[in-house]
């Protein structure tokens, strides 16, 4: 059961060829699509074993409290209860975390955030579990919870973890800080709390060894080997006793990377010698994985009269809740990013990462480079104000270009299409809907039908955004992925441990195998722990990281292909290249194919790829931190109803940034769904907390968008290969939730006058 | 245990490979020792419930009780219709239904609505046209579209929105699944045309 052999592919070739044309460039569809479509593929929800147990955790109803003691008498009398866990019965680490180990398996003492575990259970069904929960007596001593991410820079709240309330601070102090523009803006800028509400809830499935030696884990995840390090250090096991296996993953966007369920189900499958399946509930879900950070960010920039940006200065206070997560790297991305994709000398800049009571915050889908989007574009519009420039040309005026430095020192390297994405962008056409839709009908209007807008009043406007983002892992960080390529009889056979959410590694990886062996058939082995590890599925990195190891892997493998054709019939390997589904001699006749060429016979070679080293941040925060970047260029256009509040996002064009569209579909895909997402925090997702209390964990309250809420978006690729890059490639991830926000809710603003400095936008900010 | 799902390509790599995912009637007792017998119809098939808690949901008995995995649990208030199921012709969200109230009523899931194998044309143009990432809401959104064509078989782009308000997706931003219902009404209008034309 453990391992999974790598199936034969004869039942390949009975299947639409157009489909296995896929090489890079094609827009080669999913090949977990036909599974996905038919309701068999397995997300790790559906994974069961003989024999299993439910699992379900206990949490805390306190954003801060002592636990005084814990009753678990009345649990163990009901019926059907197979085991019960708490802090006593981690064998190992107490703790765990990404980047520091501050967070409890279990709390002990003390409970610091509403939702943080304090005991699992396992049992016979769900309904037992639920009522097994209830009947835990927790004792707490409630004490006052710390929910002011400013008392906690300013000191003047007791520490609410032994290491302290101040998770990082970082200054950066870049040229002459004594500069000051002709024109002076600033403003003080909040984001919300947004949530990833990935649609595939929280699930796993633990298998025991017999004798408790090691476990098998199936289960969700962005970082197969990071999940196995921290779960085997909980479980007092050496590394290599976990085995993990992907589950099938509904959707990811940052909040995998932190361990959620893992050791729990863990414990109560050793507890128990049997099969545990934990399945979060959505409420479950929103309390038991890490969100966006909550930010205030003040910003003041200096410009010339021409509007030329000669200083910043800003102050970022980033809540992370009450345990670190990632929360000391997104506060450096977030810093690192205050200038945007403007050229910037100087500039002062103090950020803070801070611990409170509230939900742990961590990484999702723009890890820091949102929030500091969300307020440099806020500052360029002004700026354009105070310039009495229009908002494309104040941002044509301060592109950045490939030789510019960021505000740490680092020059930019890569391609830089900065003033390109703009202008494409603003060569796409405007909607051709009329302000209130078309045709009279109401349910184009703001709001819908209904007695909603009155469409005489309803006002339209146009905002831009304009972004920058890092990609791969910073730091120092070796931000490494491993794939093996096997060749035999004609087929490509890859393995990895990358974690495929959705966002179309597995297409793109047997398009780089079909280009550089000349295969058609492409198996993808199983993505599990029994190679080296891939990193995260996150920061835009796998294309670059992930497809730059499955390339070299292959590149390798054509070697040793090349080198056996050559020997065969006496030609110089050097000679040789793919051409089609034959191996070539570019000075000669030969033409083989690669079925023919590897007959009977079986290449192997794994290859890690490893970007280029980065560096720690001075106490100045200069040093070269960031691998590379990507750009893109957002407009949005909007139908707000200044009376009632309520937004229509019209359209959002976008230019972005490619280097090399792999695949144009699934580039597109990327795009379209991450403005969706930055369209939802522009105007409706916030996870809403009073004194530490979610008032929202369910999708009743916390609002998705939908269908109706999703503008029409027309895109314009951007491809310019970049040397940096493996294949060319740009990660494409991130960069479409990023500058979307601010495209929107300037469009708002540009609608209807207002200093809009908060998102998302609620109707009471429109209104009054 | 070998993996017996095969991609087009032939790619095994995103099915998780290990525990038999259960297929019969499976599952605990009652826990609260009620041991009612209910008969569903689902797919076209009798299926005893036995031993089950009433409380149960018709997506909770369909997934853990019948192994019909397909339909998926996401929100369990009926806000983003990935359980959609058909109840009697109608598109309900199976959270929201109590299993052993869905007895006499013809109960069609994603396993039956192209039960010979091959994918339906709403499936195989989600597939072609990029509507699928992640796949968790795709089986619900499969089950929507379909009850949409067969109401309307030439939807607006605006009607589509409307129509498929009920399912949320988070990765796609919905751009090509609308794209893929377009394509399936426009390939079943052209099939139609051929036909009264030959």
């Amino acid at each position: 059961m453990s391992t999974t052999t790598p199936v034969d592919v004869s039942v390949a070739s009975s299947v639409d060829t157009s489909v296995l044309a896929g090489r890079l460039g094609d827009s080669a569809v999913r090949p977990d699509g036909v599974a996905k479509v038919q309701g068999s593929f397995a997300f790790s929800g559906d994974l069961s074993a003989d024999g299993f147990l439910w699992g379900a955790t206990l949490r805390s109803p306190h954003p801060s409290a002592r636990i005084v003691s814990i009753d678990l008498s009345a649990a163990w009398r009901i019926d059907g209860v197979e085991a019960i866990v708490t802090a006593a019965d981690v064998p190992g680490k107490a703790t765990y975390g990404l980047i520091s180990q501050d967070q409890p398996v279990f709390a002990s003492d003390f409970v610091r955030y509403v939702g943080e575990p304090v005991a699992a259970v396992a049992a016979n069904h769900p309904e037992t579990c639920r009522r097994a929960l209830e009947a835990i007596v927790v004792a707490y001593e409630v004490l006052a919870p710390l929910t002011d991410p400013e008392l906690a820079v300013d000191g003047s709240f007791p520490p609410i973890h032994p290491d302290g309330n101040v998770i990082r601070h970082q200054r950066i102090v870049r040229g002459d800080t004594a500069v000051i523009g002709d024109v002076v803006v600033e403003a003080v800028y909040e984001i919300g709390m947004q949530d990833q509400a990935f649609l595939g809830l929280e699930a796993a499935l633990a298998i025991p060894d017999p004798g408790g030696e090691g476990i098998e884990l199936f289960v969700a995840t962005q970082w197969l080997h990071e999940d196995r390090h921290q779960i085997a250090a909980c479980l007092a096991m050496a590394d290599d006793k976990v085995r993990i296996t992907l589950g099938g993953v509904g959707g990811a966007f940052g909040a995998r990377e932190d361990i959620s369920l893992q050791v729990h189900t863990c414990l109560l499958a050793l507890r128990t010698g049997r099969p545990v399946r934990i399945a979060y509930s959505r409420e479950e879900s929103f309390l038991g994985h890490v969100h966006r950070h909550p930010a205030r960010i003040w910003m003041r920039h200096h410009a010339t009269a021409d509007g030329k940006i000669v200083k910043i200065e800003a102050r970022f206070v980033m809540d992370g809740g009450a345990y670190a997560s990632t929360s000391s790297a997104v506060l450096i991305n977030a810093v690192t990013h205050t200038q945007g994709p403007y050229a910037c000398d100087n500039a002062v800049v103090d950020g803070w990462a801070v611990r409170t009571n509230n939900l742990p915050c961590g990484a999702m889908r723009g890890f820091g480079v949102v929030q500091a989007c969300f307020a440099h574009e806020g500052q360029m519009d002004r700026l354009a104000a105070a310039c009495g420039l229009d908002p494309v040309e104040i941002r044509l005026r301060n592109a950045m270009q490939t030789g510019d430095r960021l505000i740490t020192g680092q020059v930019i390297e890569n391609v830089a299409p900065v003033a390109r994405c703009i202008r494409e962008t603003a060569a796409l056409p405007l909607p051709d809907e009329p302000v209130g839709g078309h045709d009279g009908d109401p349910m184009r209007l703001p709001g819908g039908a209904g007695l909603t807008a009155d469409r005489s009043h309803i006002r339209r406007g146009i905002g831009w955004g304009v972004a920058i983002k890092n990609l791969m892992y910073s730091e120092g960080f070796d931000d490494y992925s491993t794939a093996r390529c096997i060749l035999r009889d004609g087929v490509a056979s890859l393995k990895f441990a990358t974690s495929e959410v959705g966002q179309g590694f597995v297409t793109i990886a047997a398009q780089i195998a079909r280009s550089v062996l000349g295969v058609d058939d492409v198996v993808l082995e199983p993505i599990d722990t029994t190679i080296g590890s891939a990193g995260s599925t996150s920061a835009s990195r796998q294309t670059w990281m992930s497809g730059g190891a499955v390339d070299g892997a292959c590149r390798l493998v054509r070697e040793q292909l090349f080198a056996h054709v050559g020997a065969q019939h006496g030609i110089e390997p050097l000679r040789l290249a793919i051409d089609g589904r034959d191996v070539i001699d570019t000075m000669g006749e030969l033409r083989v194919s690669v079925a023919q060429a590897t007959a009977g016979m079986s290449f192997e070679e794994t290859f890690e790829h490893h970007h280029r080293p980065t560096e720690d941040l001075d106490e100045n925060g200069q040093g070269n931190c960031h691998t590379a970047f990507a750009f893109v260029a957002h407009r949005a256009v909007v139908d707000v109803d200044p009376e009632l509040g309520l937004v229509k996002v019209v359209q959002i064009a976008t230019a972005q940034d490619v280097g090399r569209a792999l695949n144009p579909l699934s580039v597109i895909g990327q795009i379209e769904g991450g403005i969706a997402q930055g369209v939802g925090l522009a105007v409706m997702e916030e996870i809403i907390q009073v004194d530490g209390r979610v008032r929202n964990a369910n999708f009743t309250d916390y609002l998705l968008p939908t269908f109706l809420d999703m503008p029409d978006v027309v895109v314009s690729l951007i491809e310019e290969p970049d040397p940096m890059a493996p294949l060319g490639a740009k990660g494409v991830g991130e960069p479409p939730c990023i500058s979307s926000t601010p495209a929107v809710v300037a469009a708002i603003r540009d609608a209807i006058g207002k200093d809009l400095t908060r998102t998302p936008v609620r109707p009471s900010d429109i209104v009054f | 245990m070998s993996d017996t799902t095969r991609h087009p390509d032939g790619s095994p790599a995103t099915v998780p490979a290990g525990p038999v995912v259960s297929t019969g009637p499976v599952g605990p007792a009652d826990p609260v020792g009620s041991n009612q017998i209910y008969t569903l119809h689902v797919n076209g098939d009798d299926h005893q419930i036995r031993d089950a808690w009433v409380g149960e949901s018709l997506l909770y008995v369909l997934r853990e009780r019948l192994g019909l995995l397909g339909s998926k649990g996401a929100c369990e208030q009926g806000e983003c219709g990935s359980c959609s199921v058909l109840v009697d012709d109608e598109l309900v969200c199976g959270c929201l239904v109590l299993a052993a109230a869905a007895t006499g009523q013809r109960i069609v899931t994603i396993e039956g609505i192209a039960p010979l194998g091959a994918p339906s044309d709403v499936q195989q143009a989600f597939v072609d046209a990029g509507a699928v990432q992640c796949g968790f809401c795709t089986p619900g959104l499969i089950m929507a579209t379909h009850a949409l064509l067969d109401r309307s078989a030439e939807p607006s782009e605006f009607e589509i929105r409307e129509e498929l308000s009920g399912n949320v997706c988070r990765c796609t931003g919905y751009g090509r699944i609308i794209d893929a219902v377009q394509r399936v009404a426009v390939s079943r209008r052209d099939r139609n045309d051929a036909e009264v034309g030959s």
